[in-house]
């Protein structure tokens, strides 16, 4: 059986795929990606531990998080095709203008 | 009767608030007819007191009115209440009489004057506000009306004030009179902290128990008083206000400057004269102030080329006159001075007026000449009221000198040299009053073509008090013949209930020694009468018959007249002396403690705030991506310091 360790180094390594994505992306696309990234890592984590520990719990919230992910990521979609056709860029650093 | 003293002040103060709400709506003739006639309806109630409190036994001769209480503070406790006694009641009928005339000429002077509701509306506050003076019963109403009167002398003097000269003379009024104030105020507080009221009544009552005669404290309290005195009453060193303040209009000079408002000084002195008379040495301050301001007032006054402004250094002579008999313990000398000044000075004042109203305007005298046969009225009315002031035997100026010359030569207090002092200011005042004559009315024509097709009579409402001015010039002495023409003074006999223990002193001592000294009485009387004469003459030949040796002698003496011209340079010294340095020392106070210290720390600390803010905005930069890798950052020092734990 693979250890509880090796899934839970999987997770960590996704969501710190997802944060370095977000940290250096100037693509909103990718960085939507990198999100849903973090996302999955999370229910990664809570399905390894459903197992281990036996309960369905974790699968149920997973179930949960994917359906609102999939409502998030449209949209977000929306929110971005809305932001090209005013700027027609996707670049999130020409979106910097909520400051002082 | 008593009930009916509160109409006294209340009817100018109804003109003022008639002329002042309706400022522009009623007609020019109704607003001069309500302000002349309620000043009218107040001096006829004055009169009417006046006999009721003459009927009345001498030493019940006291009238009360208590109409409100004004302050109820603990121990403090002031009521707004008036008080006709014979000193009040001389002085009420000297305001609102003389007062009245001076409004009826004032409806013809300032016919031309575009601002003549504005002028009647002050006139009358200021009326109000004396009648308040002279009334009050108590020190702080009495300083109610001492500010109010000072008040309206602001607003009178700068009421052309387009003209920067004319407000400014306002300002230096106020700025004086304020000095002069903060005296008053401070001897306000002494009594009161020593007695515990502020009512005149019970200061006198308690006065000799409260207080050591001669003591520094008594001293103290009477010195502050007299500070503001000076400073009300135009004497040294707070002269300098009363000869600007000639940029009035003239009626206000007459009534403000020359009758009223400058005499409150010497009325306080005598409402107070029982602290005075327990204070020698305050005594000898205000005589000492007295006789020296009459004396260069005077010399000032025979140098000067404006015909009020000779005028407003006589003014300024014969309060020092009035002071000198306060200060040798005759306050009823002072009163009976005040009094006749009041009539003669008011007159030439007036006078004054109707020859600058019929020069255009014109007020220096070496352009006028000859104006005699243009305006007779003025002519004779203004030459009564100068025999009158130069002392000539049976004008109401006359007695009134030489009662104050008599009393310091001869009172306790007194002193040859004051007597000495006040005879060579008798001669001065004979001789530059008869130069002013000669130069204005005899003499060759000085005016241009233009003025001089324009010299008209002044109308019958300023004639008419002109005459009756003249009139009141001639007889107002007669309330006071001198002992030793064997008639009672009436005048002082009439004050003595308000005087008495400061008289009893005096009468004893002119009782005792009565027969030795009626012979020194009339040497002296007719000693200044002959110097009054050799004045006249000499004004005579040097303005009239040969206005070459005036030129010659000023020649010779041109640096002492040009230092009589340029007023001993007072104006100046005070300048550089006070006034500079007080500039400097409020530029620094501008310049460096609050510009530099107060707004520099304020400033400072607006600065450094704003640096720091400066700093960390930029970290504020708007970018997704570096709000992300410092949220990141934030969330993984969190979990650093969980683990560590």
């Amino acid at each position: 059986m693979v250890p509880i360790s090796a899934y839970l180094i999987v997770a960590v390594a996704l969501f710190g795929i997802g944060v370095l994505g977000v940290m250096i992306s100037r693509n909103i696309i990718i960085i939507m990606m990198s999100v849903e990234l973090m996302l999955n890592s999370a229910n990664l984590v809570l399905i390894a531990f459903s197992r281990v520990l036996n309960v369905v719990d974790g699968h149920a919230i997973v179930f949960l998080v994917l359906t609102v992910a999939a409502a998030e990521a449209a949209v977000g979609l929306a929110m971005v095709i809305l932001l090209y056709r005013n700027r027609e860029t996707i670049n999130i650093d020409r979106f910097n203008i909520l400051k002082w | 009767m008593s009930e009916y003293i509160y109409l006294i002040p209340l009817l100018p103060f109804i003109g003022f608030l008639i002329n002042g709400l309706f400022l522009g709506k009623i007609s020019r003739t109704l607003s001069g007819i309500i302000a002349s006639g309620l000043v009218g309806l107040s001096f006829i109630v004055s009169l009417m007191l006046f006999f009721d409190l003459k009927a009345l036994p001498a030493d019940s001769r006291v009238m009360e009115q208590v109409l409100f209480t004004w302050i109820n503070s603990g121990s403090f406790h002031v009521n707004f209440g008036l008080l006709l006694d014979p000193l009040s009641a001389v002085m009420i009928l000297v305001v609102s009489g003389v007062g009245f005339l001076i409004h009826v000429y004032s409806i013809g002077y300032m016919s031309h004057d575009k601002c003549y509701g504005r002028f009647f509306t002050y006139m009358n506050l200021f009326t109000f506000s004396m009648l308040t003076l002279v009334l009050a019963d108590n020190f702080l109403l009495m300083f109610v009306g001492w500010e109010g009167v000072g008040l309206c002398s602001y607003l009178l003097i700068g009421f052309w004030f387009e003209k920067k000269s004319a407000s400014d003379a306002g300002k230096k009024a106020f700025i004086v009179n304020r000095i002069g104030d903060f005296g008053f105020l401070l001897g306000m507080f002494l009594i009161f902290w020593n007695i515990g009221s502020l009512n005149f009544h019970d200061v006198i009552q308690a006065a000799p128990t409260a207080f050591i005669a001669g003591g520094g404290l008594i001293t103290a309290i009477c010195i502050l008083l007299f500070v503001g005195a000076t400073g009300k009453s135009a004497q040294i060193p707070l002269f300098v206000w009363l000869p600007d303040a000639m940029e009035g209009p003239t009626p206000v000079s007459a009534l403000i400057h020359a009758a009223t408002m400058v005499t409150a000084g010497v009325y306080m002195i005598a409402r107070t004269n029982i602290l005075y008379i327990m204070s020698p040495d305050a005594l000898m301050v205000v005589a000492i102030i007295g006789a020296a301001t009459a004396f260069f007032a005077a010399t000032i006054g025979m140098a000067q080329n404006d015909i009020k402004r000779v005028l407003a250094y006589s003014t300024v002579s014969q309060l020092g006159y009035m002071f000198l008999a306060c200060g040798v313990a005759s306050f009823s000398a002072g009163i009976f001075h005040l009094m006749t000044h009041a009539f003669f000075k008011a007159l030439l004042f007036l006078g004054a007026g109707s020859v600058i109203h019929s020069m255009s305007d014109e007020q220096d005298m070496r352009k006028m000449g000859g104006l005699k046969k243009y305006i007779p009225v003025t002519y004779w009315t203004f030459f009564i009221a100068t025999i009158a002031i130069s002392g000539i035997p049976g004008l109401s100026g006359f007695f009134s000198k030489d009662e104050i010359l008599w009393k310091s030569f001869s009172s306790q207090y007194g002193h040859p040299i004051f007597w000495v002092i006040g005879f060579v200011t008798a001669g001065m005042t004979a001789f530059y009053m008869f130069r002013l004559v000669y130069m204005t009315f005899h003499g060759k024509e000085r005016m241009d073509k233009e003025t001089k097709s324009h010299i008209h009579e002044s109308p019958k409402t300023m004639t008419i008090p002109l005459m009756v001015l003249a009139v009141l010039s001639v007889v107002g002495g007669w309330v006071g013949l001198p002992h030793i023409f064997g008639v009672a003074n009436h005048f002082e006999h009439w004050l003595e209930p308000v005087m008495a223990t400061s008289n009893h002193v005096a009468v004893q001592h002119a009782l005792l020694s009565s027969g030795a000294n009626a012979s020194a009485e009339w040497g002296l009387m007719g000693a200044s009468v002959v110097l009054v004469l050799i004045a006249i003459f000499l004004a005579r030949l040097f303005y009239n018959k040969k206005p070459e040796l005036a030129t010659n002698f000023q020649q010779k003496l041109k640096g002492l007249h040009k230092l009589l011209l340029n007023k001993y340079y007072v104006d100046e010294i005070y300048g550089a002396v006070i006034i500079r340095p007080l500039v400097y020392f409020s530029l620094f106070l501008w310049k460096f403690i609050d510009v530099v210290i107060i707004d520099g720390f304020l400033n400072g600390m607006a600065t450094l705030y704003n640096d720091i803010s400066e700093t960390f905005r930029q970290g504020q930069d708007g970018k997704l991506r570096s709000y992300a890798t410092i949220f990141a950052g934030g969330v993984i020092l969190i979990l650093f310091y969980f683990l560590m734990e």
